[in-house]
């Protein structure tokens, strides 16, 4: 993954990319590439290093998000300078992400994860196409804009994949609501869902 | 009506007798000529029940007509997703009466695993009349054939004249089912009224 994050970096010194490392056993790391960026890091990555068939493109919803980080700084207390430590709330704004799975039937070698992110989640959710890089990326891309609501510039035919063309909701969004038109029945799940519902309200 | 013991009693003698609409009804019931098509799983097993393992053809159904203007038995064979709805509305419009529905599976009765989803309607019984519903994820083929032997029932005991007759027997002007519209968020209507009435949804185990 590094080292193609550098024949990256040495073909298209301006390009945003950076590698974000997944920590669990797995380790399929990936790389975040910025949207203005990502058409010519596509080209780059299938004419140069031989990525020619995308396999998979997924949505991902991220809501705004808070998170505590430990933040080191010096003081000096009466002459005597110390390291403290302070734990800071940063909020992460929403973004739509649209993850890219690449392999290279060439080289036998895959997968490479691209993820190229929307600047937010109400108007700016615009992302170039690659489906004039990846030609097999048309229907996904179509289906990630029917149910996430990402507008995928310079796509052939962008129009909605699984509902209808007068839908106007994107369903897999985390903050979509179903229209409410069926008749509760309890399930055998009912039971843990009550206790799991408990146990968090008491943490 | 013909007392049933004379009718008995004639007929040791050798003597037949019956009635026009138990004739008439007779070779209805043994003629179903369902609707080819399927839209989920449950069109395999229905695919099975038509083959030669099962034989729909002892029943007298095994002739699937590719148009709704031949077609006087519509299976719902499979999962009606909202998108596909109004075209299965559209097609049972199209068929000449008598018709007859056959709700085949969990998912056409009631959206089956999928009732909590967005894209699919809760049993087709929204918007068109079920005569008769065969539970099972998918039917077996012997589940299908014993939904096929119900409906003939229903069908022999349909009455052509007086009070109670069938609705395809009764003169008025028969009126279509109205097709459900694409929505901004859900079919338009949710279901038909006068065709179903839905329970109030129920949340929190009340």
């Amino acid at each position: 993954m590094t080292g193609v994050l550098e024949a990256i970096k040495a073909a298209i010194p301006s390009a945003g990319v950076e590698l974000l490392n997944n920590p669990s056993p797995c380790a399929q790391h990936s790389l975040l590439v910025a949207a203005d960026d990502a058409r010519a890091v596509a080209e780059f990555l299938r004419d140069s290093l031989g990525f020619d068939f995308c396999s998979n493109v997924s949505g991902v919803d991220w809501l705004p998000r808070k998170i505590k980080e430990e933040v080191v700084h010096k003081e000096t207390v009466e002459g005597v300078e110390s390291e403290v430590k302070e734990t800071v709330e940063r909020e992460i704004p929403g973004f739509l992400e649209v993850v890219y799975h690449l392999f290279s039937i060439a080289k036998k070698s895959g997968p490479l994860t691209l993820r190229v992110r929307t600047g937010n989640r109400g108007g700016d959710v615009s992302i170039p196409s690659l489906t004039p890089v990846w030609k097999g990326a048309d229907f996904q891309e179509r289906e990630v804009f029917d149910l996430y609501g990402v507008r995928f510039d310079g796509h052939p035919d962008l129009r909605r994949l699984l509902m209808w063309e007068e839908f106007a909701d994107h369903p897999m969004r985390k903050d979509y609501v179903a229209p409410d038109d069926f008749e509760y029945e309890p399930t055998p799940h009912d039971k843990i869902l009550a206790k799991v519902k408990a146990r968090t309200e008491a943490a | 009506m013909l007392d049933e013991e004379l009718k008995a009693d004639l007929q040791k003698r050798g003597i037949f007798v019956a009635s026009f609409e138990d004739l008439y009804n007779w070779g209805r019931k043994n003629s179903l000529w369902p609707l080819q098509f399927g839209l989920a799983c449950c069109a395999i097993e229905m695919i099975a029940t038509a083959a030669a393992r099962f034989d729909m053809a002892r029943f007298g159904a095994e002739v699937f007509r590719p148009s709704p203007r031949q077609a006087d038995l519509m299976i719902i064979a499979g999962t009606v997703t909202k998108k596909m709805a109004p075209l299965v509305v559209r097609l049972y419009n199209q068929m000449p009466e008598p018709k007859y529905v056959l709700a085949m599976g969990a998912c056409a009765i009631s959206g089956g695993p999928f009732k909590e989803g967005y894209n699919v309607l809760k049993g087709i019984d929204r918007y068109i009349p079920v005569d008769v519903a065969i539970p099972g994820c998918p039917p077996r083929p012997e589940a299908l054939l014993e939904g096929l032997i119900k409906l003939q029932e229903k069908i022999q005991g349909q009455r052509l004249f007086g009070p109670h007759r069938a609705r395809h027997a009764d003169t008025g002007d028969a009126a279509d089912y109205p097709v459900p519209a694409y929505g901004a968020h859900d079919l338009e209507p949710a279901s038909t009224p006068g065709v179903f009435q839905p329970d109030p949804p129920r949340r929190d185990g009340e």
